[in-house]
């Protein structure tokens, strides 16, 4: 666990006044504050930081102790008191770590464990000054890892948030980054208030045979020579199965076909799918023995004359 | 019909400690949605967190209503933008 420079993360001097340290912290969080960065987990960290400096250099008896102690904060008597003090809260639950599993509040109310063992845990939780004082309860954020096929199909999945076991339905369809709202399932509100709502992001992990763009796949097969040149079959793979199709004689390198229907589910409609284009990619034979040499040599003579 | 729950915004302004003529200077710059019924103002449940959003600027950031106002308006533009960057990443990928 290290040591954490409250002053250097507000950027002032460690004789700054309370009105200095409330100027540097007003200053940042305007930069920081996670209502004017959505979706930037960089700048919620930061935030984060900001308000467990706040909270210790705002306090004068925080910061009394932590001037005190400083960076030989373990060897002080305060810190074992603090160590057992939150311990005792860990054992009745405490409020530190509220979220359970993947899930984590962006409201990020846990301070570091260098706050929690000297002043003990449950810091931020019941902050000073209504900071982050909400009627409504706290959104939460949670990130789903799918693999190209399982955003295929529609899905039943049950999640664990905060003990609750929740089960939902994931659509067909679904893009990398997508986020859904699952509404009233986030942390709860306080004096009856509504609760907040979980927000869902699917992580859709690329496969090596497709490339998708919405609705549509595209993947390229090879060809040997002989295919392209003479016509024939080839069979495919699709993401759910494998389709043989007709090569038409004398094709092109480079050539697209598109396999109708046979791309991604359209997002919540119903029966409706994007298409699969195939690019070939003509395999030149290598290894050639003599007498193949000697029959591609005839070839090349035919087609000179 | 889909039923819409109301909060009082009387309950939201003693939570906050917030006046009520900041909910109202709020609604009339068209920044969030208000329901009058029988003299009483009310906020949709869904507008809440958009309202609480502003009581945050506001109060941890001393931002005033014109203020919120610009901010409102260019946090929707980068919402678009992040949609829309987005989408052209899972293109290029």
């Amino acid at each position: 666990m290290a040591f954490i420079d409250y002053y250097q993360v507000l950027g002032v001097d460690k004789k700054a006044s309370e009105k200095d340290i409330k100027a540097a912290y007003r200053k940042l969080a305007r930069k920081y504050h996670p209502d004017l960065n959505p979706n930037d987990a960089e700048a919620h960290k930061k935030f984060q930081q900001l308000n467990e400096a706040n909270e210790v250099l705002s306090d004068p008896e925080k910061r009394k102790k932590y001037d005190q102690y400083g960076e030989n904060w373990q060897h002080g008597a305060e810190y074992e008191q603090a160590r057992q003090q939150q311990q005792r809260q860990q054992q009745a639950g405490g409020f530190g770590g509220g979220q359970q599993g993947d899930f984590e509040g962006f409201g990020g109310d846990d301070f570091s464990d260098f706050f929690q063992s000297m002043f003990g845990g449950g810091g931020g939780a019941g902050a000073r000054g209504g900071r982050q004082a909400k009627f409504r309860g706290q959104d939460y954020n949670a990130e789903l890892r799918l693999s190209l096929k399982e955003a295929a199909e529609t899905h039943k999945q049950t999640l664990t948030v905060n003990g609750k076991n929740i089960r939902i339905t994931i659509p067909a369809g679904v893009e990398n980054g997508q986020n859904i709202k699952i509404a009233g399932h986030g942390g709860p509100g306080t004096n009856g208030a509504p609760a907040g709502d979980l927000y869902i992001t699917f992580i859709v992990e690329d496969d090596p045979r497709f490339k998708r763009n919405g609705k549509d796949l595209f993947a390229n097969v090879k060809l040997d020579l002989y295919t392209a040149v003479l016509g024939g079959e080839v069979t495919i793979d699709t993401l759910g199965s494998k389709v043989k199709i007709k090569v038409k004689p004398e094709t092109q390198n480079g050539t697209k076909v598109k396999l109708k229907g046979k791309g991604m589910p359209v997002y919540k409609k119903e029966n409706q799918f994007g298409d699969l284009y195939v690019t070939y990619d003509i395999q030149v034979p290598t290894n050639l023995t003599d007498k193949q040499k000697k029959l591609f040599g005839q070839i090349r003579d035919e087609v000179k004359e | 019909m889909n039923q819409i729950n109301l909060i009082a915004a009387a309950d939201i302004c003693t939570h906050h400690g917030v006046e009520y003529t900041f909910i109202n200077s709020l609604s009339e710059a068209g920044l969030i949605k208000i329901k009058v019924v029988k003299k009483s103002t009310y906020i949709p449940e869904p507008e809440l967190q958009r309202l609480e959003k502003m009581i945050r600027m506001h109060q941890d950031l001393e931002i005033n209503i014109a203020g919120i106002e610009a901010i409102i308006h260019l946090l929707e533009r980068v919402e678009q933008m992040q949609e829309e960057m987005r989408l052209l990443r899972n293109r290029l990928s």
